[in-house]
């Protein structure tokens, strides 16, 4: 049912109009001020830009070759987080285990971390003298240095998104409906796939989502564990940074390009669904 | 009655930012408080702070002059600002408050000259040259610029935009000598990284990156490397508002004690 | 003997001793908190009791004896529908989905399982909502759909939480009827606590105190004859009108 606005005299829905939904006025106010604070910044990019050279700052190849890197792998991650972040959620929210705690704390951890330290724990496991990376290299297998290596660290970064906002849907959902539906003879694969999945979808992606944007913003990790080489591991994030050296324009418009992807990601995922 | 709330929030809203503007405190008042005692001399000590910018390849070597420069000149303190060249040119360029600025090549240097903000002609104090870093015990036995281009070595340079990777495209021009890295990275210390932790079997960075390096990596020379040497100059910022003090400090690097210095951490003559 | 029942769950929710006859219809009384959601849980494998044993038609669903022989059968493996207060009908999928439900997780096909679906809605009255979405229909229609969903099972024994709870005082005739109807061929266990359901609904009926049963026998007996004064204040007095 639509909100309608309770003051005296005013019939009409509140749709078009500014209203304060029942909260004070300097809380609007300072909203504006942390909205400001984001906002401002990017607006400043884009004036920044040189847009006279723009579309040939942005289609080098090199440009290119990072964009479609950062799209490959970030696309690679998010699936890798969606695979692996769904059970994660689920046993987080609905099982409960000693020491349960302590991994939702472990779990969570690389949103605390700063990237370039995730980068060193993940050389630390997968590097040439890591605790995994070291056996692998006897068979043959080096992960640094790799695209795969860039999907290990987007996906070490990104994961704790997903699975916190799965955990928290899940929470809210309940599991009254997985009830019902085992009684009605589902076994648990069939509650899960049936019921569970169906149910949290809005919030899987909204976690996927998130987790999409993180990637594609990762640099820390990526750059001390996968390394930075043109088409294989220098994502747009690298390719900016390394352009600041000598062409701080094409960082500008390389930068431009990143927010831009990242807001039209958003904007398709959130607009459709809910809260107007 | 539904356009109060928006008037009042945005009134709100900007008189917060103003007052949030008005209060930002004005940067570089000189307030170091140096420790060199005062007590000692009889006539009133001035504080004063010297802002210097450097490249990052120079941070030893600078702390060290910067101590020194302190201790003959009290009430003066050094603020020592390290980064890659481009950066230190951008904060520049930004109107970041420096007096004086030391780079790893004349490229960037030329950047703040042609831009009219460097005092006078700078001076060139140092010279640096690549050498190879191997991790300890140079598994893969590299022992020459050869060497890198073996099949099989997992070698990282830095990436042509960076004063240190530029000069890595030289020699490779000059020996005909093609390296396939699997890493460009954007600075020498992700290079240095690479290699003590032996991720690679070989980086290229500079003589005095390998002597600070100290233990954790072993160097290799190579003859070739005298085809690529990167000059470091050294200048007066225009907008300094301690010229005199900047010069001394320039004076100082470009002296014998400063050369001495430079040169046991394995900087060459310019 | 259809359903025999004993279990304890933690000293003092449950203690309870029963049994249960083909095609009888059982009511279990009690105030809140006497333990009667608890053995509804217990029943449909939703919790498991601390000791005790669970048979219906001679299958073992639980055995808890604290030794070696520990049986416990999973929920969905039991033939055993619920029936809350809330009709928790799938909201993602469509009235006829719902009913179907049950027929496609026992593995029966698409076009079958609609069929079944179609039928069990005719019978409870509630055809003309098929293509709907759950969040359209009323509590009373929800409710209908529901014992559809839960029936198109053929469970072998039917446990129904107070089915009445939710629905206007208007609609509850109707489901009323509606259930007499269903309930009269098959198992079944309905809690509540009004003795008015008791009456309309069941053989037999327990009443529940702190976990425990402090009377037992067919309806009309316990109902119009209370032996404890419990049962008697439960009742509303109905003997003495």
């Amino acid at each position: 049912m639509p909100e309608t606005d309770r003051r005296p005299g005013s019939r009409r829905q509140a749709s078009r109009r500014v209203t304060l939904g029942g909260i004070p006025a300097w809380v609007a106010a300072v909203a504006v001020i942390g909205a400001l604070l984001i906002v401002v910044p990017i607006v400043s990019l884009a004036t920044r830009v040189d847009w006279a050279h723009f579309g040939s700052l942005i289609t080098s190849e090199s440009s290119l070759a990072a964009l479609a890197l950062s799209l490959r792998t970030s696309v690679a991650s998010t699936a890798l987080c969606v695979i692996l972040g769904v059970p994660l959620a689920l046993v987080l929210a609905r099982t409960s285990f000693p020491g349960k705690r302590i991994l939702r704390a472990l779990i969570l951890l690389p949103l605390v971390l700063p990237p370039v330290v995730g980068g060193i724990a993940l050389l630390a496991a997968f590097g040439r003298r890591g605790l995994l990376g070291a056996p692998l290299e006897v068979l043959g297998v080096t992960i640094a240095f790799s695209a795969v290596a860039v999907v290990l660290a987007q996906t070490f970064v990104a994961l704790p998104f997903l699975v916190l906002s799965l955990e928290a849907a899940l929470r809210a959902a309940g599991s009254r409906y997985e009830a019902v539906a085992s009684t009605l003879g589902a076994s648990p694969s069939t509650v899960f796939r049936r019921v569970t999945l169906p149910l949290v979808l809005p919030g899987l992606v909204t976690g996927a989502v998130l987790a999409f944007a993180r990637a594609l913003g990762e640099f820390g990790a990526t750059l001390t564990f996968a390394g930075s080489l043109e088409g294989v591991t220098r994502t747009l994030p690298l390719e900016i940074y390394l352009q600041r050296e000598t062409d701080p324009e094409a960082a500008v418009a390389l930068a431009l390009v990143l927010v831009v992807v990242a807001v039209i990601v958003m904007v398709v995922t959130y607009g459709r669904r809910e809260i107007r | 009655m539904s356009r109060r709330p928006l008037v009042a929030i945005l009134a709100l809203a900007g008189v917060a930012t103003l007052l949030a503007g008005c209060a930002s405190p004005s940067t570089g008042s000189g307030n170091g408080s140096s420790e060199s005692g005062s007590e000692t001399s009889a006539t009133p000590v001035v504080e004063q702070t010297l802002t210097v910018f450097a490249a990052a390849s120079l941070k030893d070597t600078f702390t060290e002059l910067a101590t020194e420069f302190e201790e003959s000149h009290p009430g003066v303190t050094v603020s020592l600002n390290f980064a890659g060249s481009a950066d230190l040119v951008s904060q520049v360029t930004e109107g970041a408050p420096a007096d004086i600025v030391a780079f790893a090549d004349e490229k960037n240097m030329a950047k703040l000259t042609d831009a009219g903000l460097i005092d006078g002609t700078p001076e060139l104090f140092a010279s640096n040259t690549l050498e190879i870093a191997v991790p300890p015990g140079n598994p893969r036995g590299i022992t020459s610029f050869r060497d890198l281009a073996k099949p099989g070595a997992k070698v990282v340079v830095c990436a042509a935009q960076v004063p240190c990777g530029s000069a890595t495209v030289k020699i490779e021009e000059a020996t005909g000598i093609t390296l396939t890295p699997v890493s460009e990275e954007s600075a020498v210390t992700d290079v240095l990284g690479k290699v003590s932790s032996g991720e690679a079997d070989a980086g290229l960075v500079y003589v005095t990156d390998v002597e600070a390096a100290g233990d954790t990596v072993e160097g290799v020379t190579f003859p070739e490397s005298s085809g690529a040497v990167n000059t470091y100059p050294i200048g007066v910022v225009a907008a300094s508002t301690l010229p005199e003090l900047a010069s001394e400090f320039s004076a100082l690097v470009t002296g014998a004690d400063g050369q001495k210095i430079l040169a046991a951490a394995g900087f060459a003559k310019p | 003997m259809s359903l025999d029942v004993r279990a304890v769950v933690e000293p003092g929710r449950l203690d309870v001793s029963f049994t249960l006859g083909e095609g009888e219809t059982l009511a279990v009384l009690g105030p809140n908190g006497a333990g009667k959601s608890t053995l509804l849980d217990v029943l449909s494998g939703l919790v498991r009791p601390d000791s005790g044993h669970v048979r219906l038609d001679g299958t073992t669903l639980v055995s808890m004896a604290g030794g070696e022989r520990d049986s416990w059968v999973a929920p969905h493996a039991r033939g055993i529908a619920l029936l809350a207060q809330e009709a928790l009908l799938f909201p993602h999928l469509s009235v006829r989905d719902n009913v179907a439900f049950g027929p496609r997780s026992a593995g029966v096909d698409r076009a079958e399982a609609r069929r079944i679906a179609e039928r069990w809605l005719r019978r409870v009255d509630a055809t003309g909502l098929a293509d709907q979405r759950p969040r359209r229909l009323s509590g009373g229609q929800a409710q209908r759909v529901a014992v559809a969903r839960a029936l198109a099972t053929e469970p072998r024994l039917l446990l129904l939480d107070e089915p009445f709870g939710a629905l206007d005082a208007g609609v509850a005739p109707a489901m009323r009827r509606l259930l007499a109807e269903v309930l009269a061929e098959r198992a079944v266990v309905i809690v509540t606590h009004d003795p008015l359901d008791a009456l309309a609904l069941a053989d037999r009926v327990i009443v529940l105190d702190e976990g425990r049963i402090v009377e037992e026998g067919p309806t009309r007996e316990v109902l119009l004859n209370p032996r404890t004064e419990f049962t008697r204040l439960l009742t509303f007095g109905l003997g003495t009108i």
